[in-house]
């Protein structure tokens, strides 16, 4: 399912900056079912990676008060136009993926 | 509707959290890297001292917190932090009030920038708090966010 994350990478002189879109729930875990009154299992990703060129340039780790289908940005120098950016990210049930982009 | 549901949440969260928190435990285990404990932590100074191993940290005027005045929605609050310091290993973003306050933490390499920016879930009006750790020690700045419950004033 590599269609979780939308990934935008820009060159400007020596920087970077990525863009990136990842769909996912981000349950909490205190939310309830209203229906139900059960409480809906907490579900959010937990770490997400950005490497560049075989090294980490970004490692983040993200508790569930990141809001619903997260948005991140950040901004690296080193690379130009062409590289290639990879995303990762690993949720608290193990579920994972990673897209690529090339540095326009 | 989930946006109340998430307040109530929040409120009760410092009871259940402990629960919750125990009942994730199998998933969470096999990633030995993220802090669990510094995401558990129910006050801003634990969250720090469970991240960063130290609480001590210096009001900084070189951070830059931007982030909405009044937010009409507390569950997407866009915030970004830029910090013109050199040799910033991470970046934290902490609300303060949360039950959980610690939301996002980034560790960055030495050829990233000290900008990062993300959106975040906010319980009610409190300050964003946000940690740079720059040549090893702390510097943290806030901005006081308005969470507008209801989205139409009041």
């Amino acid at each position: 399912m590599a269609t979780s994350i939308r990934i935008r990478a820009k060159a400007k002189g020596n920087e970077v900056t990525v863009k990136a879109l990842i769909t996912h729930p981000m349950e909490t875990g205190v939310r309830k079912n209203k229906k139900t009154g059960e409480k809906i299992p907490a579900h959010f990703i937990q770490e997400v990676k950005c490497e560049h060129g075989g090294k980490t340039v970004v490692n983040a780790q993200w508790g569930p008060a990141v809001s619903k289908n997260p948005y991140l940005s950040f901004a690296f120098s080193g690379a130009k136009a062409g590289d290639t950016v990879k995303l990762s990210w690993v949720d608290n049930k193990g579920k994972s993926d990673s897209a690529e982009a090339k540095v326009k | 509707m989930k946006r109340r549901s998430f307040l109530k949440g929040t409120l009760a969260g410092s009871t259940v959290a402990v629960a919750v928190g125990a009942g994730l435990l199998n998933p969470r285990s096999v990633l030995a890297a993220w802090p669990e404990s510094a995401f558990e932590a129910k006050s801003v100074q634990d969250a720090m001292s469970s991240l960063f191993g130290t609480a001590d940290n210096k009001t900084s005027g070189a951070i830059k917190i931007k982030a909405p005045d009044i937010a009409e929605n507390g569950a997407v609050v866009p915030v970004t932090v830029t910090t013109k310091m050199k040799g910033v290993s991470a970046i934290a973003i902490i609300a303060e009030k949360n039950g959980t306050p610690l939301a996002a933490n980034f560790e960055l390499a030495s050829n990233a920038k000290g900008t990062v920016s993300t959106r975040i879930k906010m319980g009610k009006t409190m300050d964003v708090v946000a940690v740079v750790k720059s040549g090893g020690s702390l510097h943290t700045a806030r901005k006081n966010v308005k969470v507008t419950i209801g989205g139409c004033g009041g």
